[in-house]
């Protein structure tokens, strides 16, 4: 079977409007999360990322925009255009997009919102980023909890594979709403301090908000620097609980053995692993639970929360990303907020951020629903072309 | 059910037909009661078949679940607004955020008949027969799953369906947009219907 490559990528995030900022703050271990005091968004001050909508704003008007755009959809559309635009590809009806959310357009279902309350469907938003980039395919809207950002990697694969599309564009964001901190609050799942995943002081999550990008694509002539061969992906359910996670890992350690095997790995050929590690009591403990039955204690392991909070379903793109450029620049990059393992089983947390020679990843997420998702990346050997250059045949 | 009504009761409220239907299919399961609408339509439509297809969850079995709609999880996403529209009325609840999420209703069925398989949620403008048959397609030729629960289960505005079917590598129907399509068609739209399909 052909390979299939994740390539070209963005991130709009609180540190700016590409990947390659939010890399340099991460591996500066500088962090976008600060103290929020707004009562339209929680009765409470709250540490959360933000994007800066002015910044945005400026963003979004270089595309000359016609017509009312959300706050979501402006964060999509501006990662999304400048990924196709680096990438040079045409829109043609080889190309697929995906958009990964969990929440979409929520913030539309509000009493003050200006947008017509069925923007909230998450077709309409699709439809919108359709006709604004020019896709001539019907966007695929995956909306599977927190794991939707990784899983819509494996599902761009797996439609390649299938031969239905060469390229694939795959777009997830997620919003910091009233909705989202009001419904974490009342779990009592909102840390009062910047998160510290694994850490033994931990207590609770950040929310941030995120829109990441990137073209998936079994043709090797669009690959970047960063670019990586997906090797194995996985999805299993936990079917234990619909909020608590499982007692013994089980649908992370199946989804991690299944991608494995799909890509004929031991567990010790991972020199690191993206972990989710939300920086709940339940999550984290989970996940060194299903490490440690897979034999994983030793590799490297960070959880990139600390960086830019919980961007729901698009935290597995964002820290996919994230990922292949630690790979790209042979860095381990710490693990912020963590100080003590504060988890019942072994795991090597990356502590400070070293240089180290690295070749194959592993990012995992797991969500409400008993949903996990694993993938494995791995470096490109390919002749990489540079960055937004055509293909020289 | 492959074709047959095994159940009826026409005008009344879904809160009445669901409890009634629950009933009527003797279904013990207490926790039942806590799901949000879009979940118990799925779940019993899912424990209809899945039990009409002699699964045991004693006995572990592969079956990816695939599912679809339009409203996503729209109805408790409602419910969950209203909760924290005003400062003087605030009440966000637990019990209904953790239902703000689509595949939620995955995890219920995934629990019930103890499926630790492959699963996705996907939202479209409406029922896609296409996109279904190749997603479930890969699943069972990458030997990622042996059977793929698939189909539609829509909450909105008081409207609802669901529309199930079963695929596996051998069967006696013909996986085709075709066929699917003329399961789904058979009856009227905004009923519960439940179907099976193989090939």
């Amino acid at each position: 079977m052909s390979k299939v490559y994740l390539s070209y990528n963005n991130i709009v995030s609180s540190f700016g409007f590409d990947s390659e900022i939010a890399v340099q703050n991460i591996r500066n271990e500088v962090s976008g999360i600060r103290l929020i005091n707004d009562h339209q968004l929680l009765p409470e001050p709250f540490y959360a990322s933000m994007v800066d909508y002015e910044k945005l704003q400026n963003e979004f008007e270089a595309l000359y925009p016609k017509g009312n755009y959300t706050r979501l959809e402006k964060m999509m559309l501006v990662s999304l255009q400048k990924v196709i635009k680096a990438s040079q590809i045409n829109l043609t009806d080889r190309v697929g997009l995906i958009i990964s959310t969990t929440k979409g357009n929520i913030d539309v279902l509000e009493d003050n919102s200006p947008f017509p309350k069925k923007r909230a469907y998450l077709s309409e938003m699709g439809s919108v980023i359709k006709v604004f980039l020019g896709f001539k395919t019907e966007p695929i809207v995956l909306s599977n909890a927190c794991v939707s950002g990784v899983l819509a990697v494996a599902v761009a694969k797996r439609f390649i594979e299938q031969g239905r599309f060469d390229h694939v564009f795959v777009v997830s964001g997620d919003l910091l709403t009233k909705f989202v901190l009001s419904g974490f609050n009342s779990f009592q799942a909102l840390s009062k301090e910047p998160c510290r995943p694994f850490c033994k002081t931990r207590s609770g999550i950040n929310i941030g908000e995120v829109a990441a990008s990137i073209l998936v694509t079994i043709n090797e002539n669009y690959l970047t620097e960063e670019a990586v061969t997906v090797l194995g992906e996985a999805s299993c359910n936990d079917a234990n609980h619909i909020s608590g996670p499982s007692r013994t890992g089980e649908g992370l350690f199946r989804s991690v053995r299944s991608a494995l095997i799909q890509a004929r790995l031991k567990a010790d050929q991972i020199n690191y692993i993206s972990a989710h590690g939300t920086a709940t009591s339940f999550n984290d403990e989970m996940e060194a639970i299903a490490f440690n039955r897979l034999g994983m204690t030793k590799i490297p392991i960070n959880s990139l929360k600390g960086y830019l909070g919980h961007s729901l379903g698009a935290s597995g793109l964002l820290e996919t990303i994230v990922g292949m450029h630690s790979l790209h620049q042979n860095t381990l990059f710490a693990s912020k907020g963590f100080q003590e393992l504060g988890v019942s089983k072994p795991i090597n947390v990356i502590e400070k951020t070293t240089k180290k020679q690295l070749d194959i990843f592993l990012k995992t997420a797991s969500g409400f629903g008993g949903c996990n998702t694993a993938i494995v990346l791995k470096k490109t050997k390919q002749k990489i072309k540079k960055p937004g250059t055509v293909p020289n045949y | 059910m492959n074709g047959t009504e095994i159940y009826e009761n026409k005008n009344v409220a879904f809160s009445t037909f669901i409890k009634s239907a629950y009933k009527n299919f003797e279904i013990d399961y207490p926790k039942f009661f806590k799901m949000d609408r879009l979940s118990k339509l799925a779940f019993l439509a899912a424990d209809v078949l899945l039990n009409h297809q002699r699964t045991f969850p004693e006995k572990e079995e592969n079956i990816a679940i695939v599912l679809s709609n339009r409203a996503s999880s729209l109805d408790t996403d409602r419910k969950h607004q209203t909760s924290i529209q005003n400062q003087e009325n605030y009440f966000p609840s637990p019990a209904v955020f953790v239902y703000t999420l689509p595949n939620i209703c995955i995890g219920e069925i995934s629990i019930r008949h103890k499926l630790y398989s492959e699963n996705s949620f996907f939202i479209f403008d409406d029922f896609n027969p296409s996109h279904l048959l190749d997603y479930s397609n890969n699943l069972l030729h990458s030997d990622k799953a042996k059977k793929v629960l698939c189909g539609w289960v829509e909450f909105d505005n008081n409207q609802y369906e669901a529309f199930l079917y079963l695929v596996a590598k051998e069967g006696a129907t013909i996986h085709s947009i075709k066929e699917i399509n003329r399961l789904y068609k058979t009856h009227g739209r905004f009923k519960t219907r439940i179907k099976r399909e193989d090939h």
